[in-house]
């Protein structure tokens, strides 16, 4: 990369060949706005805002894509650039529902802030506005097409992040509309939930399914016993819906807010999270002293469960059998605490709060029954949780830190890192050294599978055995891994920890809006941070889980375990996924 | 070869073909078999003779004689009279005051130079036996034999060719960039996805004398070393389909194609890739992503094709037109092409008049001619005797010009005439109805990828819509001016980038039929219905 000198709006910039302007605009501090650019994705440039003035140029040019060149001068505000921004902006809007004061995104959108800092206060253009249904069918992600600008970034994600191209543009021009599949609806296609879309759109053009008028109609019936699980990811982010710098933990300050709600019980997945290193851990040993399919697949996502199920169904026995942290957590609410709280588990309502849109598809699968109700009912995501408290009128950041309540409230540093890529691998890893060793780990912190790399890959050496891992998050990535599975590339690996999400947990759907790199790198930190302040930081060393299996489930793997701890998968074929094909796009018409 | 006393020649250009030519063919080779004629007089089909307005076309050679309106019905009047007894059949002459009495090539009626079009209406386009007896693959064995990849690309930069798709860039700098380019493997790309209205020149040369354009192609492959080679054909033109088709076939089995071309050690081969209707896809990195599979939508540029084309590939992608001179200029030279144009507009253009012109068509002539020249002297001046109201050069995403610039010349430092459209408007046509028109085009053909055009596009229809009810209001212009100067900035492609420039440049022509419109709501021309329905509210 050649270093070239570049002017933008007369200051003289130092920047590297193959840069784009924006890039070293927003280096240099200088603003350019955008819509349509993500940091996380492959500029399109399709909405045009970011359009600047480069001296010799007939057009203007985008900055988002357009890359910088020797003695390039560039202007970024002048009036025939602020005009056409207006310009455009007001096309926007002149196309979309004046809604703002009832949209979920309000207050949020980059739309609307794009209007208020152009200062548009009239849409010139009143003529027709596109009018679509409401996609409701989506146990995760709704999609409001009406507010939809087009932008492509749902389509772009879920292309090359996820590759999984459940969304796509249909028809032309100004009818142009993005369509899960062949406009089928959303739950008809081959979508794994993970919501990425969600975090990428910059409008209300898809959100969250909102459980939280059932929850609040639970938690004010006296007769329901509410409890509540907080998934790992949670705490290290929940704090930006008020305002907090991405990485700030909050972890007791949320527990006193949960329990402000009215929530009868406030617990931790991290429990069951330790609990899951108990039962996966020993699945691993067994699988490799007594032969069965490795390398061994982590199951605590289920966007990556759904999307093996779909595109490598052949893979699934290399799948570990245990349930997420969060169904575990479910089966044992409404069996194990309800006999110990002397509770009718038909009176229990589990709610737990998670980072996650895929988690409300899970809890939905009919196998997760197996307490004999549904174990988990409603599935908040962060964004959502931070709803009801603002809903109740509670200022999170001011809070004094309460406990998690028992019997699920013991936890340890080894459960908290699954929240992040890398960190279901390093708690495994943790337990299994001293459990086949029977040495204690002098460095707890395995630096070896921790980073932001799309696939790592590590050995670790476990007694005897050279443990060969591997570490994939985003499901582009773990296509790649599974297909070097296929091909054998990754045949002689033990385990691999698989995230449907980029950077694990912590960017999953349903976390806190913007969402970046350095946002989930600063969250990952706040992980980090959580663990080393963590008396226990060994899953096989929580009390309360040995507690478990002493009072309950025996030892892992037992009879019980694998009647409420372990679940099988179902092969999915992409074919029949969509079941009303052709149907035709609705498309109707306003006049204003 | 057999020896024939007479040539029938058949028209089977589309209009032609859409009046029964093909019947007229059949009938005629029936005809002289019954007769036991068919070993003396052969019948060929030939591309579009420029009979405007004449149905079938036939021209008989040697005599060189015309008939028009051909039927099946005419056909044993033809064989018994003129192919038996040697007297033309006088009722189906073409006439006198018709244009062209017996070839466009030979017509007396213009100054056309016939560089590309040579050939059509004179040979089989079927037949690569006649293209080369006609001088051709003359370029390609010249160029493949005798010069290194870069005299042929210095050979072409000499020419001063320019792209004649519309956007004018210098053929052999494209050359160049994507001859440097790195990477192995490289694309020839011809753009025959000939889609603004008006424009039907491609059309011509694809059916009337498509080994122009392989031949064309193999010389850029063996410039730039590309091995694949992918002609984007419009979706409706069959018979272009049809006929480079086989073009390909007959140049693959003289060896002009295929493995070890003259044994220079050039492997290239040229595949037909059909357009589904976008017109979007005539731009050049839509029409490479719908080559690729994808939706055709156009790619942020830069980089630009001959860097980053064809899945990656540094590509070439020319126009037909283009790539349709470059046999010429290598069989005749750089220094020939030079001597025709103009300072910085070399060579011949072709241009296709329409609208209201007497005889719409397509003409081959030098840049630098006027734009009167063109429309009175060849294309026979306005059909009914009317008056020039303005003429869209380009077609609709092209500048409007009035009747001052008649004399203006058609090249790069006057007049740009675009891809060649020349769409002739008379006094009768209203202006505000032309731009309604002509939004409703670019609405309708919008990829709806960025905003500026997907929103425009929409809206401008709209205003047009509501002038032509008579529902506008003055301000709107001011708007509308706005809304097309943001367009043309930050479109993303020409698409959008073009589309307000026909009403930009039409505003300070036209702005008293505008006001007209708008302030007293009146349509001087009685085109738009908002006078209706103004009688109606009366």
């Amino acid at each position: 990369m050649a270093e070239v000198n570049v002017k933008i709006n007369g200051q003289d910039i130092k920047a590297q060949s193959g840069q784009t302007i924006l890039e070293v605009a927003r280096a240099a501090g200088i603003y350019i706005p955008t819509l349509c650019y993500h940091s996380d994705l492959m500029p399109d440039g399709v909405c045009r805002i970011c359009a600047v003035e480069v001296k010799g140029q007939r057009t203007l040019c985008t900055a988002c894509c357009y890359p910088v060149s020797d003695g390039m001068e560039v202007q970024t505000h002048t009036p025939k650039v602020r005009e056409a921004r207006r310009m455009i902006v007001e096309l926007m809007l002149a196309n979309h529902p004046q809604e703002c004061l009832t949209c979920a995104k309000n207050q949020k959108c980059e739309l609307q802030k794009l209007a208020k800092e152009l200062g548009i206060q009239d849409v010139r253009f009143k003529g027709e506005r596109r009018v679509y249904d409401r996609d409701l069918t989506s146990p995760s992600v709704i999609r409001d097409p009406e507010k939809c600008i087009l932008c492509g970034r749902c389509v772009r994600v879920c292309d090359d992040i996820q590759s999984v191209a459940a969304l796509n543009p249909v028809n032309r021009g100004w009818n142009t509309l993005i369509v899960p599949g062949m406009c089928d609806d959303l739950a008809d296609v081959v979508c794994v939930n993970c919501g990425q879309c969600i975090n990428r759109c910059p409008t209300g053009a898809l959100k969250g399914n909102d459980p939280a008028p059932a929850i609040w109609e639970a938690i004010h019936d006296p007769k329901k016993h509410v409890i509540v699980q907080t998934a790992p990811a949670v705490r290290a982010s929940i704090g930006e819906e008020f305002g907090l710098p991405p990485g700030t933990r909050v972890t007791g300050k949320m527990v006193t807010a949960l329990k402000m709600l009215g929530f009868d019980r406030v617990m931790d997945t991290d429990f069951t999270a330790d609990l899951t290193i108990m039962e996966e851990g020993s699945e691993l040993i067994q699988r490799i002293t007594e032969g069965g399919a490795l390398p061994q697949l982590t199951s605590c996502s289920p966007g990556w469960i759904k999307f093996i199920e779909y595109y490598f169904p052949d893979l699934l026995p290399n799948v570990s059998s245990c349930k997420s942290p969060q169904q575990m957590f479910g089966a044992l609410a409404k069996t194990y605490y309800a006999q110990k709280m002397g509770i009718d588990p038909a009176d229990i309502v589990s709610v737990s709060i998670m980072p996650c849109t895929a988690k409300k598809f899970e809890c939905e699968r009919p196998e997760m029954t197996s307490s004999g109700y549904k174990d988990v009912d409603y599935v908040l995501t962060t964004r959502e949780a931070a709803g009801m408290m603002k809903e109740a009128g509670i200022d999170l950041p001011n809070l004094p830190d309460s406990e998690y309540d028992d019997p699920f409230g013991v936890t340890t540093g080894a459960a908290v890192i699954f929240g992040n890529t890398g960190g279901v691998m390093e708690a495994a890893l943790r337990t299994a050294y001293e459990l086949v060793t029977g040495q204690k780990l002098d460095e707890v912190n395995i630096q070896a599978v921790r980073g932001m790399e799309g696939v790592r890959e590590a050995s670790v050496q476990v007694g005897d055995i050279t443990v060969k891992a591997a570490v994939a998050h985003g499901l582009a990535n773990a296509r790649k891994v599974l297909e070097g599975i296929r091909d054998g590339r990754f045949k002689d690996y033990h385990f691999i920890e698989i995230m449907c999400c980029p950077g694990g947990c912590i960017g999953g759907g349903g976390q806190p809006q913007p969402t970046s790199e350095e946002i989930r790198k600063a969250r990952i930190k706040a992980i980090y941070e959580e663990d080393e302040t963590m008396k226990i930081r060994k899953s096989h060393e929580n009390p309360a889980v040995l507690k478990l299996y002493e009072e309950f489930l025996e030892k892992p793997l037992s009879h019980k375990s694998h009647e409420l701890l372990h679940t099988h998968y179902t092969a999915r074929d992409r074919k029949t996924a969509r079941k009303t094909a052709d149907k035709p796009v609705k498309v109707k018409v306003e006049k204003s | 070869m057999a020896f024939y006393r007479a040539h029938v020649l058949v028209d089977t250009g589309t209009p032609a073909v859409l009046k029964g030519a093909l019947a007229v063919k059949s009938a005629l080779i029936e005809e002289l078999k019954r007769r036991g004629l068919d070993k003396e007089i052969k019948v060929v089909e030939t591309g579009d003779l420029g009979l405007h307005n004449a149905g079938c076309g036939v021209v008989i050679y040697p005599e060189g004689v015309t008939y028009a309106n051909v039927t099946t019905d005419f056909v044993p009047l033809i064989v018994e009279e003129h192919l038996l007894k040697g007297r033309p059949v006088e009722k189906l002459l073409y006439k006198e005051d018709q244009p062209s009495v017996v070839t466009a090539a030979e017509s007396p009626r213009c100054n056309e130079m016939r560089v590309i079009l040579k050939n059509i209406g004179v040979i089989d386009p079927n037949s690569i036996d006649e293209y080369i007896a006609h001088g051709g693959y003359e370029g390609l064995v010249k160029a493949l034999t005798t010069m290194t990849p870069d005299q042929v690309i210095n050979e072409v930069k000499a020419s001063q060719l320019k792209g004649r798709g519309g956007a004018g860039f210098p053929t052999g700098l494209k050359w160049e960039f994507t001859a440097k380019a790195a990477g192995s493997d490289k694309a020839i790309v011809c753009n025959a996805d000939e889609g603004e209205p008006g424009n039907f020149k491609d059309r011509l040369i694809l059916e009337g004398d498509p080994h122009q354009i392989i031949e064309g192609m193999v010389i850029a492959a063996y410039a730039v070393g590309a091995n694949e080679g992918y002609i984007y054909i419009r979706g409706e033109y069959h018979q272009s389909v049809e006929h480079t088709e086989k073009a390909l076939k007959a140049a693959r089995e003289m060896g002009f194609l295929g493995k070890n071309i003259l044994d220079t050690g050039l492997d290239f081969d040229i595949s037909i890739f059909k357009g589904a209707g976008a017109y979007i896809c005539g731009e050049e990195t839509a029409l490479l992503e719908s080559l690729e599979g994808k939706r055709g939508e156009s790619r942020m540029k830069p980089p630009f094709p001959p860097t980053y084309g064809l899945r990656g590939m540094p590509t070439v992608v020319n126009n037909v037109e283009t790539f349709a001179a470059i046999p010429h200029i290598l069989a005749k030279g750089a220094e020939w092409y030079c001597s025709i144009g103009t300072g910085q507009s070399k060579g011949t253009k072709i241009f296709s008049p329409c609208g209201d012109v007497l005889y719409p068509g397509v003409y081959e002539v030098p840049f630098g001619i006027t734009l009167r020249e063109i429309i009175y002297n060849m294309a026979g001046g306005i059909k009914s005797g009317k008056d020039l109201k303005a003429v869209l050069m380009g077609g609709p995403s092209g500048v409007m010009v009035g009747k001052d610039a008649l004399d203006r010349k058609l090249c790069a430092e006057d007049l740009n005439p675009g891809a060649g459209a020349l769409i002739v408007l008379d006094e009768d046509k209203c202006i505000v109805d032309l731009m309604q028109n002509i939004a409703q085009f670019f609405y309708h053909e919008s990829c709806g990828q960025c905003t500026p055009c997907r929103e425009g596009c929409k809206r401008m229809l709209e205003v047009f819509n509501w002038w032509t009810a008579g529902a506008g209001s003055e301000d709107d212009i001011a708007l509308l001016e706005q809304l097309a100067t943001t367009m043309s900035l930050t479109s993303k492609c020409g698409l959008g980038q073009f589309a307000g420039v026909a009403f930009k440049s039409s505003l300070p022509l036209f702005m008293d039929e505008y006001r007209a419109h708008l302030k007293d709501k009146v349509c001087p021309t009685g085109v738009c219905s908002m006078d209706k329905v103004l009688e109606e509210v009366k």
